[in-house]
């Protein structure tokens, strides 16, 4: 059989996700948003709330997800995604709303906005994209950098006295009544992304049940900001995030694990 | 029919904002403002007409939730004093640039830092001038009485959605803190989901049903598109100084010397123009209600009668500037204001007419208290 004969529309078994627009991904080859944006589209798409999702974009790498993700969406300033996304489902309690945002914005500018909402339990999905760095601006220090990490404000290393520890946001938020559940995932493997994709399937239940806040955070690679190939980023983060950033399930259904 | 009510200023504007039919409020208490929240929580607008009222945790936050909910073509607003508003101006910048319809409300205490919690009109720079990053002005309504505060409700709204654009409502804590009798308008209805899809469906994220997707955002990263949006804006402001632009004139007609105020020192101004009357000088009052667009062209044609202006506001002198651009040099100008709390006197604002603009050399003296920046 020649190759040509196997590449036809009826033998496809794999494709573009349906709700990604055709522009084409500003991220670097190698990192992990695009799976990220792919997995939370193809939950949307597969639950059949296309039309009624608003989704709330972020400052940072993601800040043009409104480009790749078909579907409604407003690009909130720095870190204030949640109180942005406060708003949208107490006036349209109806949608699915969801923000999507790094560790930058989330876990160091937007810690209160997303401590409050958390706190509310505003009926909203937040995706957490930490990959312990500033990509956008260049790979300065984040609030997730790891101790001795370096990055270009950390030159030699983050130093836990003077520069504080990791902060650890969804073991942080899980601790909120308001909080129904909080996971932490991978999207670098295929294992890893469907298991993040059964995260995300189950955040967007959570809305649609009324349950209030889900808390995905999605633990990343940035190759370039952490100055490695794809493929030692990823063995890097294995072997370096997650054992500080361990995956897994932290709070289910309103419950601690 | 519309009711008659005596009510504080603040209170005033909450109970105007559920009339006109908003969706939502979001806030956090700051002195003197903190009666909106507390009218509203106390109010239930919930169970009145729907509308969403909230707590926010920051200032920041409250003006990202009024973003959030603009982005969805619903009616919000928020309301704070100046430190809260200093905080909000990142968030009015992003609703300027990401052409967003809502309504702002600064009841302004003293400054700078802290200040004081007494009145002031010191935000004045900070309203019309930007504020915020970039290039974007706000079209900034101020109300002189308690009656105003209520009727700038639904007008900022109009005007915020004219234009789809942030609107301020700057008031101070004379205004806000004062009661006076009010008529208020009966309750307009909010608009409904489907309304609001079939007006405002072309730009608002509502969820893309039978239609494109809708992205609201204040980037653009190619220069040419950037440019494209601050032209955009630029015509924005250009056809409210056409179409918008409101002022009050009293007793000019016959005025040789004019007296320019806004808000609580317009009122207090209108007695001053009463006392010189009865001295017999022939005093008049150019009350700007728009303070962006303001009224440059009527000012300067006015500059063919007086001699000289007295720009009267409660700081430092800001709205002087601007009123000095407007006459081109053609007659002298001078600022009167008191600041740090002090209010004053109708005789106080005589008396620096007298020294600064007529100068005819009769030293009057008054009773005032100790001397002012002068």
């Amino acid at each position: 059989m020649e190759l040509l004969d196997i590449i036809k529309p009826e033998n496809q078994v794999f494709c573009k996700t349906k709700l990604m627009t055709d522009t084409a991904l500003s991220y670097c080859p190698g990192c992990g948003h695009g799976t990220a944006h792919n997995l939370a589209m193809e939950v949307i798409d597969e639950m059949g709330i296309s039309e009624d999702t608003i989704g709330v974009a972020p400052v940072g790498c993601s800040v043009l997800a409104y480009d790749f993700m078909n579907i409604d969406i407003t690009q909130a300033a720095h870190g204030r995604a949640p109180a942005v996304a406060t708003a949208i489902t107490r006036i349209w309690p109806e949608k699915y709303v969801f923000t999507y945002q790094g560790d930058g914005d989330l876990a160091a500018i937007g810690t209160a906005e997303t401590i409050h909402a958390c706190n509310r339990g505003e009926n909203i999905v937040i995706i957490f994209v930490n990959n312990g760095i500033y990509g956008m601006t260049g790979g300065q220090m984040a609030p997730t950098t790891l101790e001795g990490m370096k990055s270009s404000t950390s030159p030699y290393g983050r130093e836990i006295e003077t520069m504080g520890s990791p902060l650890k946001m969804t073991e942080l938020i899980a601790n909120l009544p308001g909080v129904q559940y909080a996971t932490r995932q991978a999207v670098h493997t295929h294992k890893h992304a469907r298991k993040a994709k059964k995260a995300l399937k189950k955040a967007f239940e959570n809305t649609r049940n009324k349950k209030g806040l889900s808390f995905v955070e999605i633990v990343s690679n940035c190759n370039s900001g952490w100055k490695m190939t794809p493929l030692e980023s990823n063995i890097w983060m294995e072997e370096n995030m997650f054992p500080y950033f361990p995956l897994g399930d932290i709070k289910v259904n309103g419950k601690l694990k | 029919m519309s009711e008659l009510k005596l009510m504080k200023g603040n209170e005033a504007l909450a109970e105007a904002a559920i009339r006109a039919g908003a969706d939502a409020y979001f806030g956090y208490p700051i002195t003197p403002q903190s009666e909106v929240i507390e009218y509203l929580m106390t109010e239930r607008p919930e169970n009145r007409t729907g509308m969403v009222v909230l707590q926010a945790e920051s200032e920041v936050a409250a003006i990202n939730m009024v973003y959030g909910a603009a982005s969805t073509g619903k009616k919000v607003l928020t309301s704070s004093s100046s430190p809260g508003i200093s905080l909000k101006l990142e968030g009015i910048s992003y609703l300027a640039g990401a052409e967003l319809p809502a309504v702002i409300v600064n009841v302004v205490r003293g400054g700078p830092g802290l200040g004081t919690i007494q009145p002031s009109q010191a935000d004045y720079f900070q309203s019309v001038k930007g504020g915020g990053h970039g290039d974007y002005k706000l079209y900034v309504l101020a109300p002189a009485s308690v009656q105003e505060m209520a009727d700038f409700v639904e007008d900022a709204f109009d005007i915020a959605f004219k234009y789809r654009a942030p609107v301020l409502i700057l008031s101070d804590g004379i205004i806000g803190q004062m009661m006076e009798k009010v008529y208020l308008k009966p309750q307009k209805e909010r608009l409904t989901d489907a309304e609001l899809i079939e007006k405002h469906g072309d730009w608002a994220v509502t969820g893309r049903k039978g239609r494109e997707r809708n992205v609201i955002t204040s980037l653009d990263l190619q220069s040419e598109k950037m440019e494209a949006r601050v032209h955009r804006l630029m015509k924005k402001y250009e056809q409210m100084e056409k179409e918008d632009l409101r002022y009050e004139k009293i007793d000019c007609d016959d005025a040789e010397y004019l007296i320019v105020a806004y808000g609580s020192s317009a009122r207090i101004s209108q007695k001053a123009v009463e006392l010189a009357r009865k001295e017999g000088l022939k005093v008049g009052l150019l009350r700007p209600i728009t303070l962006f667009p303001f009224p440059k062209k009527q000012l300067l044609e006015l500059t063919d009668q007086v001699k000289g202006i007295l720009s009267v506001e409660l700081s430092a002198g800001q709205m002087v500037e601007d009123v000095r651009l407007s006459v081109e040099h053609k007659v002298p100008v001078e600022h009167f204001g008191r600041t740090g709390g002090i209010i004053h006197t109708p005789e106080e604002i005589l008396e620096a007419l007298e020294q600064k603009i007529i100068k005819n050399g009769t030293i009057r003296h008054h009773k005032t208290r100790e001397s002012s920046i002068l």
